[in-house]
């Protein structure tokens, strides 16, 4: 073995062990926060977790159920708001828009992707809190219906540009006006992307706390008018972590656990779809 | 009477003479020019094929006919094109309905994979209604099929997805498909080249059979193709300014024994291209 080759091998050897410790690090970190919720949340999961709302401050006992509906009810009206928006918006600079314009669109997406939820938070609290004169459900849906919309816009373009232009370019020679061409044609070959990027994009809204803290506010007890203040699951957990109690705490682990585990099921759905739709396609 | 502007009345009271007129088209992708300056006229019920080499521009040319090619963006033609009379890119001229009377057939084979074989050769009757009932199309899905020759391999799968057929079958469900909105006049860009030889024969003799009830426009890189198949022959080639021009257009037989143009003769004798 010549020296160049022996010093080769172990260059390669040394890169090939350096990449794969930061994947195991990466991967070890996602491990280890679900290891430590489940470990210190665990234990405080049980039936009145899910069925009781919050005690006063101080007792013990109770639960996390009007967080739970919160969350529930705000990501559902955020989904309604945001969803049709995006998927529309989506075809726009898919199917319609020209290139230039496409552009633009896309650009304002990304942009939109990265401002920070507490500024959304801020806005909508102006915009909609201050106006009606009361934190409220609707406020807080606005809210992750803002953040969802830029995620659901470039995931749906991504999907329908995935449709090969074949396809369109069969329905247009037959006749078939182009509206027609997209629903009929293009949608539903793309229906399991689609599908995909509105799980991803609920998985994001339910886990958002900033955005919630001037907008829902947050409350003590079970609402389901969603013109009144509501509680969310991050809402709970961030005030449960910071309080003095120690009950509360142990609730904030058991909140965060499931939370987590809403999080997980959503991506875990999203992926096994879009892996089963990559492996159907020709 | 059937307009490009008007929807069309039922297929038994049409007279129509399925004739296309080309007069001084030329089309451009943004200020590219593709084509320059063709004029010719395409025969009714004769099956009419389009030669040259690759980049001539005669897929550029067949999608002028039907109003597909103004669906690349940037792209633009100018010029007339007459579908027994009228131009179809007048300015009251509507591209949907230009496009059911001129049909069209890729070439890689492009059934829709959400559709079984009936809902696919359905899908141009379909889509042009807003409520449609499965029972309404099984006739004309028949009948299309037949036509397509595809009918005997077929019956027993209707309502399997499309992709389950093989290259050749699905080819021939395209051609299905598109004669189910009975148009005037079929084109077909390469048809057979994604296609085996045997499946390749199927096709040419088919053509042959469909020329009675429409006509037929072919684009074909191969040339023997084009000898078998064809009745008239246009052939197309790249000028100096790489715009394509059609360089001689006649009956086919007398392109391939005695052309005129030297050019032709040289494509023809396989000297380039």
């Amino acid at each position: 073995m010549t020296d160049a080759y022996r010093f080769r091998r172990f260059v390669n050897a040394f890169m090939l062990g350096g990449a794969v410790a930061c994947a195991a690090v990466c991967v070890a970190v996602l491990f280890l926060i679900l290891a430590y919720v489940f470990v210190k949340g665990a234990s405080d999961i049980d039936l009145d977790f899910f069925t009781r709302n919050p005690r006063p401050l101080g007792e013990s006992g109770g639960g996390v159920a009007n967080a739970i509906v919160g969350t529930v009810m705000m990501v559902a009206l955020a989904t309604v708001i945001a969803v049709p928006v995006g998927i529309a918006t989506g075809i726009f600079v898919s199917e319609y828009a020209s290139p230039l314009l496409g552009n633009v669109v896309r650009f304002i997406a990304d942009v939109m992707t990265g401002i920070p939820s507490i500024v959304i938070g801020l806005f909508v609290y102006l915009v909609l809190v201050v106006r009606t004169g009361n934190f409220s459900g609707w406020a807080g849906a606005v809210a992750l219906a803002i953040i969802m919309l830029p995620i659901l816009a470039r995931s749906s373009e991504e999907m329908l540009r995935l449709v090969p232009a074949s396809q369109r370019e069969a329905a247009l020679a037959l006749g078939v006006p182009q509206w027609r061409s997209i629903v009929s044609v293009v949608l539903p070959a793309a229906q399991r992307g689609l599908l995909t990027g509105s799980l991803l994009a609920i998985a994001r809204a339910t886990g958002e706390t900033a955005p919630l803290l001037f907008t829902s506010l947050g409350s003590q007890f079970m609402n389901l008018n969603p013109d009144k203040a509501t509680d969310a699951l991050p809402l709970r957990i961030y005030r449960y972590a910071v309080g003095p109690y120690n009950e509360q705490h142990a609730q904030a682990w058991a909140a965060s656990l499931v939370l987590v585990l809403l999080v997980l099921a959503f991506s875990i759905i999203a992926r096994v779809a879009l892996g089963r739709e990559r492996g159907t396609h020709p | 009477m059937a307009t490009v502007s008007e929807p069309r009345t039922r297929p038994e009271t049409r007279q129509q003479s399925r004739t296309i007129e080309v007069k001084d088209l030329n089309a451009w992708y943004g200020s590219f020019r593709a084509i320059r300056d063709v004029t010719m006229r395409i025969e009714p019920n004769l099956v009419t094929a389009v030669i040259g080499p690759s980049g001539c521009g005669k897929s550029t040319f067949v999608r002028c006919l039907n109003r597909m090619h103004e669906v690349t963006p940037h792209a633009r033609v100018t010029g007339q094109v007459l579908l027994d009379g009228e131009d179809i890119y007048a300015p009251q001229a509507d591209p949907v309905l230009v496009r059911r009377r001129v049909g069209m057939v890729f070439q890689k084979p492009n059934p829709f994979p959400t559709m079984s074989v009936f809902d696919n050769v359905a899908a141009g009757l379909r889509l042009n209604r807003l409520f449609s009932k499965r029972s309404q199309f099984e006739e004309q899905v028949e009948r299309s099929l037949r036509q397509a020759a595809l009918w005997d391999e077929v019956k027993e799968k209707l309502n399997q997805p499309a992709t389950n057929l093989s290259g050749g079958q699905q080819q021939r469900l395209c051609i299905a498909r598109a004669l189910a909105v009975e148009p005037e006049v079929l084109l077909m860009d390469e048809p057979c080249s994604a296609l085996d030889p045997v499946a390749t024969l199927k096709i040419e003799d088919l053509m042959r059979e469909l020329i009675s009830l429409y006509t037929i426009v072919i684009v074909t890189h191969n040339m023997q193709q084009a000898a078998r198949v064809s009745d008239n022959t246009a052939f197309l080639m790249m000028g100096p300014d790489r715009a394509g021009e059609l360089v001689e257009f006649g009956d086919t037989h007398a392109i391939f024994t005695n052309p005129k143009d030297k050019r032709t003769e040289d494509y023809i004798t396989g000297r380039f291209g």
